[in-house]
């Protein structure tokens, strides 16, 4: 990389545009699975009762199989969601910088 | 090479036709069984000779060119993480302990979303083909690719292990093969994959086994809810019914009793799953980082429903098994419920589960698969530690000069050497359960590899010292809590009483590792620390933007 790009793509508004919503994109839902996560974990680790609920009165299951269905299927939305806005407005503004910078490159 | 396939073939049709006799009322079954398994070799063989002409640089050997799609890419890294201890040690878990299992396969799963958002895109940015390349990128290279080394191999062979247990146990429960045969076997077609075929052939065993597995275990599923008229209520109330724990199976809690083994078993499975080397390896084999992303939602997909349709078939396998007609599968051929145990172990229950499912036909085909499962993975697990020694000790810090083809030789000699260790330790530890030892793999994963990885792209105030330092502490600490544990010191070592009373470590040895990084990379004022620091800002840019990375088709 040559001497001041590092300068010159940090002052590119569309570099801090592309860290600012990735990064908030990315830590919303990070934090939002890693709840999740740990709220499950936490209940089996404290209160393995809540899970063993029964969903219907007079049958057997209990609610811990639709929550753990749910997180299965809500972790992989969210890594639909992630790839969904990265590979289209994300990989734009990378473009963009990078034709900004071209010839520095 | 067609001397080597010969020499397999024969041996294995010579070991099959030499099967134990105690295995009488299942050797009719052989026939089927035994063709599928031959059309598998053969044909995974083909695929490497194919790979094996194409072959021909570093970057071919190590990343298959690159050329791999992000749908091709996403079914490869679900393939490598649908283990053996996946399909077989899982759906054992879950035929044993009911739900306790899917929390397993619950934790399996949400490291990929996290690794997505926080690390995927970055590693790929600064990586060529190991994971040392990240964190070497602005740190010491002698000094970090060193631990690195060091974190990858404890975790490949822990991980190498647990297959080949699992391959030997699968061989001889299926075919009647002794053990040892059936392990050396296993080492044997390893070695042949990588050594010739290289990423490319990996990856394409990798990604026909990972097709075939899920068609096996989703028709497997389908034919478990037909029977019950697809209502999960009358699944569960069988399997609650033919089980000894009843009601209890299906609450969570049975063997993670304790809230530290509950929160540490979940932060190893997590973490470790952004530490494997030989996952990591795969976000090297795509063209650029869109397909590298495509990659990591096929994977979560295949893997969630992986996870969902192996729970059905766990919970199968109490109803069927468990039941008058399953006594056939019972040691003594006494019922469940009157105290019969399963011929050879819990890890055996899908693959028994198929054959009341489908029959003789369905039983080659699992079997085939399943050992398929077990090739793939290991022969993905040898390229990852071959790495570690070619790309990252030998061609980085012993000769940085060396040429192309020397760095593929010895990447070739290391696969060998990394075959014979499997194969003897695969031996040793024939009586281990490998879910548990997986899940040591993860735990060392997660303390060693994760928090370096994790701080090096993170962390501008990383310095050489602080992360070869901290990093040593977690490998270490992981490791020794391991030895001093409960399954260690008490079931292997014979003591009384285990010094370190948690089966796993994570929580505590993560902890080490970020404490120990931090520590020694704050109190650092050398020059060193000072151009480490330094280098923070143009990483970042590149680790953020691409711009400065070559593309993994252009080395």
């Amino acid at each position: 990389m040559k001497e001041n790009l590092v300068e010159r793509i940090e002052a590119n508004p569309k570099y801090q545009e592309l860290l600012k919503k990735r990064d908030s994109l990315a830590l919303k839902l990070g934090i939002f699975v890693l709840v999740m996560f740990y709220s499950y974990i936490t209940i089996i680790a404290f209160n393995k009762e809540l899970f063993a609920t029964k969903v219907w009165e007079d049958g057997v299951t209990t609610i811990a199989f639709p929550i753990a269905l749910a997180i299965l299927v809500i972790s992989f939305i969210t890594t639909l969601i992630y790839v969904r806005r990265a590979n289209g407005e994300f990989d734009d503004l990378t473009n963009e910088i990078k034709k900004d910078v071209k010839d520095y490159i | 090479m067609l001397r080597i396939l010969s020499i397999i073939s024969i041996f294995a049709i010579w070991s099959f036709a030499a099967g134990d006799a105690t295995f009488e009322g299942k050797r009719d079954l052989n026939i089927s069984a035994i063709a599928m398994f031959l059309v598998f070799i053969l044909g995974t063989l083909g695929i490497t000779y194919w790979a094996a002409k194409r072959t021909k640089s570093a970057s071919d050997f190590y990343t298959a060119g690159g050329g791999i799609t992000g749908f091709q890419n996403g079914l490869a890294i679900a393939g490598d993480y649908m283990s053996a201890a996946a399909f077989l040690g899982v759906s054992g878990l879950i035929y044993m302990n009911g739900y306790d299992g899917v929390i397993y396969a619950v934790s399996f799963l949400v490291g990929w979303p996290v690794i997505l958002f926080f690390m995927a895109e970055k590693l790929r940015n600064l990586g060529k083909f190991t994971f040392a390349d990240i964190a070497a990128y602005r740190l010491g290279q002698k000094e970090i690719r060193t631990l690195a080394a060091f974190g990858s191999l404890s975790v490949v062979i822990l991980y190498l292990i647990a297959q080949m247990v699992g391959a030997g146990k699968l061989i001889q429960i299926l075919f009647g093969m002794d053990y040892e045969y059936a392990v050396f076997m296993v080492g044997a077609l390893m070695i042949i994959y990588v050594t010739f075929g290289g990423m490319l052939a990996t990856t394409w065993v990798q990604i026909i086994k990972a097709v075939l597995l899920l068609s096996g275990v989703s028709f497997m599923a389908l034919m478990v809810l037909w029977h019950f008229g697809f209502n999960f209520e009358s699944l569960a109330q069988t399997a609650v019914n033919n089980h000894i724990k009843g009601e209890e199976i299906l609450k969570p809690g049975g063997f993670l009793s304790d809230p530290i083994s509950a929160i540490s078993l979940g932060m190893a499975l997590m973490l470790g799953t952004a530490g494997l080397p030989h996952v990591l390896m795969r976000f090297f084999t795509v063209g650029n980082a869109k397909e590298a992303r495509k990659s990591v939602v096929y994977a979560t997909g295949f893997v969630a429903y992986f996870w969902i349709i192996i729970s059905i078939v766990g919970l199968g396998a109490i109803a069927f098994l468990n039941s008058p007609d399953g006594a056939q599968y019972m040691e003594g051929a006494k019922a469940y419920l009157d105290g019969g145990k399963l011929f050879g172990g819990s890890n055996m229950a899908s693959v028994h589960l198929s054959h009341m499912l489908g029959g003789n036909a369905f039983l080659g085909f699992i079997s085939a698969v399943a050992f398929a499962t077990i090739l793939a993975v290991v022969s993905g697990l040898t390229l990852a530690g071959a790495s570690a020694i070619s790309h990252d000790i030998y061609a980085n810090v012993i000769n940085p000069n060396a040429s192309d083809e020397k760095v593929v030789k010895i990447s070739k000699i290391t696969v060998i050497i990394v075959g014979i260790i499997g194969v003897t330790l695969g031996i040793a530890f024939e009586s281990q359960n490998i879910a548990y030892m997986v899940g040591l793999a993860f735990g060392i994963a997660a303390s060693a590899n994760f928090p370096i990885l994790f701080l090096s792209i993170y962390w501008s105030k990383l310095t050489t010292r602080g992360a070869f330092i901290g990093g040593f502490m977690g490998l270490i600490t992981a490791v020794m809590l391991v030895i001093l544990g409960p399954n260690v010191w008490v079931q292997i070592l014979g003591n009384k009483e285990a010094i370190f009373p948690y089966a796993h470590p994570a929580l505590f040895s993560v902890t080490v590792a970020f404490i120990g990084i931090w520590f020694f990379s704050i109190t650092d004022n050398s020059k060193r620390a000072n151009e480490d620091r330094a280098k923070f800002r143009a990483q970042n840019i590149r680790a953020n933007t691409g711009i400065g990375s070559a593309g993994a088709v252009s080395h």
